[in-house]
């Protein structure tokens, strides 16, 4: 079977160059090739991700990350058990593939 | 080693420590292991070519004999070898790996060998005789294989008899490879983000602002104290230029709350600039002198602009290098600076000067329960001093861990201050693609923290660089030692102050 991530173009580590060209089935497509079947829990991570660099133009920091999903949907999802649980590969790294964005690089 | 020799000759032979041990050699062992080659885009934007050249192999040769006439020290360093194999067992990704190549003398060789072929008269005429190769695809590939298996730390070189720098051979190594169209895709990347955006993560100005103010909030809830994190304040006296990740990573950025209450607590006015809110300089790394002073004068030109009157780096291993030994060579003179800080200071100068001037209160007990044990990172112990007294790379950051936290712990003294083994990840090497080297790399340094955990229980290993913290937080796990914490130093002064 053809996998939609086939026909885009990705950095070497399969990021995409660009966002436009990202979709909510690419993201289940990706998280099923990690064996991640994306839940609502997933999407409310994704969806922050996206919103986020649309203002900022860069994922959030960690930190940010934990405090305003805590904000937003309860105090228990607020911690990095919470998120790494959801992604194990990272939440940085693993979600933003996910949500279409390029990882953050540096000294990270 | 003889066994007729007196007792007296083993005692006072090197010191290996009792847990290291000298692997048998593997040939090839990490041949394949290299990182990303820098893409066509990031190569163009830094005015190299986007991929390898036509005719790399004279060109190559003609920016090596170029380099060799510039850089007096590589010449030296590529003369005066004897071979005499110091070196060989004093590199971690040797330790490693085991992988024959990257033994220092092996490392060096690759550009070595290329060296006498073309510019040495025995090497012309007798090659054969001399160890010269002509510069062929497969020497090429392990220029490119083995000088990313280098993070440039300089312990080989304190064991050299004649002082060789095998980081400046890296560098000169990895300088002519972007040159001829091979840059590495991490480093190169970088490069181009901080010569754009003004940190190496590509954070703007606003992203920067947010994260600031988020962390005021949250330091306001923790302690009930409205310390500021301020950016591009104009009345500040003190400009504190830190690594990227200290804004964005854990667990750097609790290092960061550090240095701001330190700060605040001792009145001190100081500011983060937006242009230069990068302390790192990964030009370093890739050896181009040229981006080097490029972004080095992105912090001479935010001091100026801010009009402050002292400069002060924060936890970023290399950057306190390029701070220390280079800043006045790329940028300066630095003469619009206090005179009573005319150099580029440290962070841990600035708090430990607040600490025995009495302008700050650290209580040791506000980090009971911890056992701490200090990495010495490796461009602070070896390519740096700190404050104005001998050995202060060593004993400031020691003092300041003295104060702050009820125990501290050493780990042997064969791969502490000056002979600090790397933590595997500097140099440009602390990307994805070279997770296998940099898991291998961190060898050394989790056998003698496994030493001290097993004889002192320690829970925290402390560094002063960014790459460090990372690295560490990601490769310790695969020693089983995912229990001990890595912590930036200011984390744990951050604790101990009392506010």
């Amino acid at each position: 079977m053809s996998k939609l991530i086939d026909s885009l173009e990705t950095d070497h580590e399969g990021y995409l160059k660009r966002r436009s060209d990202w979709t909510r089935a690419l993201a289940v497509e990706l998280a099923g090739a990690d064996g991640i079947d994306l839940h609502e829990a997933h999407w409310e991570v994704i969806n922050f991700l996206q919103e986020y660099y649309e203002n900022y133009d860069i994922a959030p920091a960690i930190r940010i990350l934990t405090k305003q999903i805590g904000k937003r949907y309860g105090p228990e999802k607020g911690n990095s058990k919470y998120l790494y649980e959801l992604f194990p590969k990272g939440p940085a790294k693993q979600a933003c593939r996910y949500a279409g964005l390029p990882k953050p690089t540096g000294c990270v | 080693m003889s066994t007729t020799e007196p007792d007296n000759v083993a005692l006072n032979g090197p010191v290996v420590g009792r847990y290291r041990v000298i692997p048998l050699i593997e040939k090839g062992a990490t041949a394949g292991m290299r990182p990303a080659v820098a893409s066509k885009d990031v190569q163009e934007a830094l005015a190299l070519p986007g991929t390898l050249v036509a005719d790399w192999q004279d060109k190559a040769i003609k920016r090596l004999g170029q380099l060799v006439k510039q850089r007096r020290g590589l010449r030296v360093f590529l003369d005066n070898c004897t071979k005499c194999g110091a070196c060989t067992d004093k590199c971690h990704y040797f330790l490693g790996t085991r992988d024959p190549k990257n033994m220092p003398v092996a490392r060096q060789d690759l550009i070595r060998s290329v060296y006498r072929r073309y510019f040495t008269l025995a090497g012309r005429l007798f090659p054969w005789l001399v160890g010269a190769r002509t510069l062929n695809k497969a020497l090429l590939q392990d220029w490119y294989t083995y000088f990313h298996q280098c993070s440039q730390c300089r312990r080989c070189t304190v064991f050299c008899p004649k002082g060789i720098d095998t980081s400046e051979v890296t560098m000169a190594g990895r300088e002519i490879l972007a040159s001829i169209g091979l840059g590495q895709q991490y480093s190169q990347e970088i490069i181009t983000k901080v010569k754009s955006i003004g940190n190496n993560l590509g954070m703007k100005p606003r992203a920067l602002a947010d994260v600031l103010e988020n962390l005021e909030e949250d330091i306001l809830d923790d302690t009930g104290v409205p310390v500021r994190l301020p950016l591009d304040d104009s009345r500040a006296d003190v400009l504190l230029v830190t690594p990227s990740a200290d804004f964005f990573a854990e667990p750097h950025v609790d290092g960061l709350i550090g240095y701001a209450k330190v700060l605040h607590q001792a009145g001190v006015r100081w500011t983060f600039s937006s242009q230069a809110s990068e302390a790192a300089n990964f030009a370093l790394f890739t050896g181009q002198h040229d981006h080097m002073r490029d972004i080095a004068l992105r912090i001479r030109n935010a001091a100026v602009d801010l009009a402050v009157s002292r400069i002060v780096i924060g936890e970023c291993g290399h950057a306190w290098r390029v701070a220390y030994s280079y800043l006045d060579a790329l940028v300066g003179p630095l003469d619009f600076l206090d005179p009573a800080h005319s150099r580029v200071e440290h962070i841990c100068e600035v708090t430990h000067q607040l600490l025995t001037q009495g302008r700050i209160t650290l209580d040791p007990q506000r980090n009971a329960g911890k056992v701490i044990t200090y990495h010495d990172s490796c461009n602070v112990a070896r390519g740096a001093s700190m404050g104005q007294r001998a050995g202060g790379q060593f004993r400031i950051p020691r003092e300041l861990l003295a104060a702050s936290v009820p125990r501290v712990v050493e780990m042997s003294a064969d791969t502490t201050k000056q002979k600090t083994f790397c933590c595997g990840g500097g140099g440009g090497l602390l990307t994805d693609d070279m997770m296998a080297v940099r898991i291998k790399g961190a060898l050394p340094r989790a056998q003698a923290l496994q030493s001290v955990v097993d004889s002192d229980e320690v829970t925290h290993l402390v560094a002063i660089c960014a790459i460090c913290k990372t690295q560490l937080s990601s490769v310790l796990p695969h020693y089983g030692l995912q229990h001990v914490q890595v912590t930036s130093l200011h984390h744990l002064v951050g604790d101990a102050l009392v506010l």
